[in-house]
């Protein structure tokens, strides 16, 4: 399908988003930092980090809503911001806020994007029908968005930025927001498009979904990337194999990280515990003086905190 | 068609899954002639919700002004010039239509889509740029701007206006006038720092823009200041060309107003252009 189009310097091993020293500033605010980042062609890509991490601002600059300060962007061969318009023809993107035309029907949404996505005319009706049975709403086709629920328009938002088959798909924030159910058919609808072989990135600041649907993780922090790979990789690199939690009142709960710390094993705050990282490795000496605690496996939350540090500015 | 819709949900490998994306061509022109069809059809897609409500008021409005002017003015004024006052007043107020439906449009509707439905954000993430988004949005207003400029005229051959042939001209001077009052409004939506703010524009310019363009009253009786003020009123050279459109060419004077419409047209499009660009690639 591509034949007839020759982007600069794509090669069928070349990254499907290739980011190279990106550096984006406003005003006296540096919101992405010297950002190195390959998403290869075929896998989901998690970028994880906590809000101000530039997550979002990493999103605008790939669609060129955003312009970088310095460094290189290429998506599917293509220079971007330069020659943008050719790439965005090619990849869906699914934006954080909710920006579908409220006062039209669901069918309507994607006709437009039928249009803006240059989809040719005897095929747009195909088009439009298959993206609503990937939102599932095809007995809804007719209802005006403002009457749908929360997640049949967070579908229908997933499903416009699908409407021309795109090999590849920006996912800003999927589920923020929503259900535990609305968030776990969506995971299953991200899930799908996976398997199809379409390239996906997708930023969140959900754990659980990064583990659950990434094959790679990045942790972004201060507009950098500070750690890479698979969520396993990355947990039995910076967390270990397992956490204790210990529970107690809040002195009991210093005494257990000054202990765990002055043995040299990194501690974090789980809501009403201590979780000490890397318990496995606990020398017996402490485990005498602390107990067993609770056991659990290691998680990439822990990663993220042990990477991001526990406060967030 | 029905093998794609039936390949939905399997798993294909990526080079046989069937791909609806059409690359955007290897040389692009300034403005895609695609980019701007798909805002166009985005603005008919809306246009089908609210056509009734706007033609309503567009029929209903002027036939309210001719009837007030005609029996409050007419009783008072009978001739204006060599027109008769209804044919003065149903040309003239073409020119106010035409303006409230176009800058109106563009300052309320731009502001709203742009800072609270953020449908900007959503089209641009699609092959479109900003300037063929401006260009689109003031073409669908312009279009508008044409038709519905007619509306006054047509009550006003009910009221007696005579038709002419030259009144076929009418819906192109109302376009070149709406597209460019589109694009001021488009401008200065980027402009005001909330959409109170257009109340300003609204009092201070708009409103001395369109009594002061000969739209019920001639500017002849002005003072001198005050019509070579009128030269730099857009306005005015829309309700001249109408005028003369309906009444009789005077090629040379309208030649002027048709150049002095155009300037106006792309200094309102570059400033539209760069302020929208501004707002929303940042």
């Amino acid at each position: 399908m591509t034949a007839g189009i020759t982007p600069s310097g794509s090669s069928a091993d070349a990254p499907a988003i290739s980011i190279q020293g990106v550096v984006k500033r406003f005003g006296d605010l540096t919101a992405v930092n010297g950002l190195n980042l390959d998403v290869p062609a075929g896998i989901c890509l998690g970028l994880l980090g906590p809000n101000g991490a530039g997550k979002s601002t990493t999103m605008r600059m790939l669609t060129a809503q955003s312009i970088p300060d310095a460094g290189q962007i290429t998506i599917l061969g293509f220079r971007v911001p330069e020659q943008s318009k050719q790439s965005r023809a090619l990849m869906g993107v699914v934006p954080q806020q909710d920006n579908l035309d409220a006062e039209l029907t669901a069918r309507q949404n994607l006709e437009i994007f039928t249009w803006l996505y240059r989809v040719p005319r005897r095929q747009r009706r195909a088009a439009v029908q298959r993206a609503l049975e990937i939102a599932q709403l095809t007995d809804r086709a007719d209802t005006k968005v403002d009457d749908l629920s929360g997640g049949m328009r967070r579908r229908l938002l997933i499903a416009r930025g699908l409407v021309h088959q795109p090999r590849l798909v920006l996912l800003d924030e999927p589920t923020v927001g929503l259900d535990p159910q609305v968030r776990q058919e969506l995971w299953a609808l991200i899930d799908t498009l996976r398997s199809e072989g379409v390239t996906v990135l997708m930023s969140t600041h959900y754990i659980e979904e990064a583990e659950r649907l990434a094959d790679d993780v990045a942790v972004m922090s201060r507009g950098r990337v500070i750690a890479r790979g698979t969520p396993s990789g990355l947990i039995a690199q910076y967390a270990g194999a397992q956490a204790a939690e210990y529970y107690g009142p809040p002195e009991r709960l210093v005494e257990v990280e000054r202990v765990a710390q002055r043995a040299g094993l990194s501690t974090r705050r789980t809501g009403p515990s201590v979780s000490v990282l890397r318990a496995e490795q606990m020398p017996d000496s402490l485990r005498d003086e602390l107990g067993e605690g609770v056991r659990r496996p290691a998680n990439l939350e822990d990663v993220f905190v042990a990477l991001t540090g526990e406060s967030v500015e | 068609m029905s093998e794609l819709v039936a390949s939905t949900g399997t798993t294909t490998p990526p080079e046989e899954t069937p791909r609806f994306s059409r690359p955007a061509p290897r040389r692009l022109r300034w403005i895609e002639p695609t980019a701007l069809s798909a805002v166009l059809f985005h603005e008919l897609t809306i246009f089908r919700r609210y056509w009734a409500s706007t033609t309503f008021s567009s029929v209903v409005e002027p036939t309210i002004y001719l009837l007030a002017f005609g029996f409050g003015f007419g009783a008072l004024v009978s001739y204006i010039g060599e027109y008769r006052y209804v044919e003065f007043l149903g040309t003239g107020i073409v020119a106010t239509a035409v303006l409230f439906t176009s800058a109106f449009t563009g300052m309320f509707q731009t502001f709203v889509r742009r800072v609270f439905q953020k449908t900007y954000d959503a089209l641009l993430a699609a092959p479109i740029d900003t300037h063929e988004l401006v260009t689109g949005e003031a073409l669908w207003i312009g279009l508008k701007a044409g038709v519905y400029g007619c509306a006054p005229m047509l009550v006003a051959m009910g009221f007696g206006l005579d038709p002419s042939p030259g009144m076929l001209l009418v819906p192109l001077i109302g376009f070149i006038t709406g597209f460019g009052f589109g694009l001021f409004g488009i401008w200065t939506s980027t402009l005001v720092p909330g959409i109170d703010a257009f109340n300003y524009i609204i009092s201070a310019l708009l409103t001395p823009l369109f009594l002061v363009a000969g739209t019920f009253f001639p500017i002849d009786n002005l003072p001198g200041w005050a019509q070579t003020a009128s030269q730099f009123n857009p306005l005015f050279h829309c309700v001249e060309l109408v005028r003369h459109a309906v009444f009789g060419l005077q090629p040379l004077d309208d030649l002027w107003h048709l150049t002095a419409l155009l300037i106006f047209v792309s200094a309102m499009w570059l400033l539209a252009i760069r302020g929208m660009r501004r707002k929303l690639v940042t």
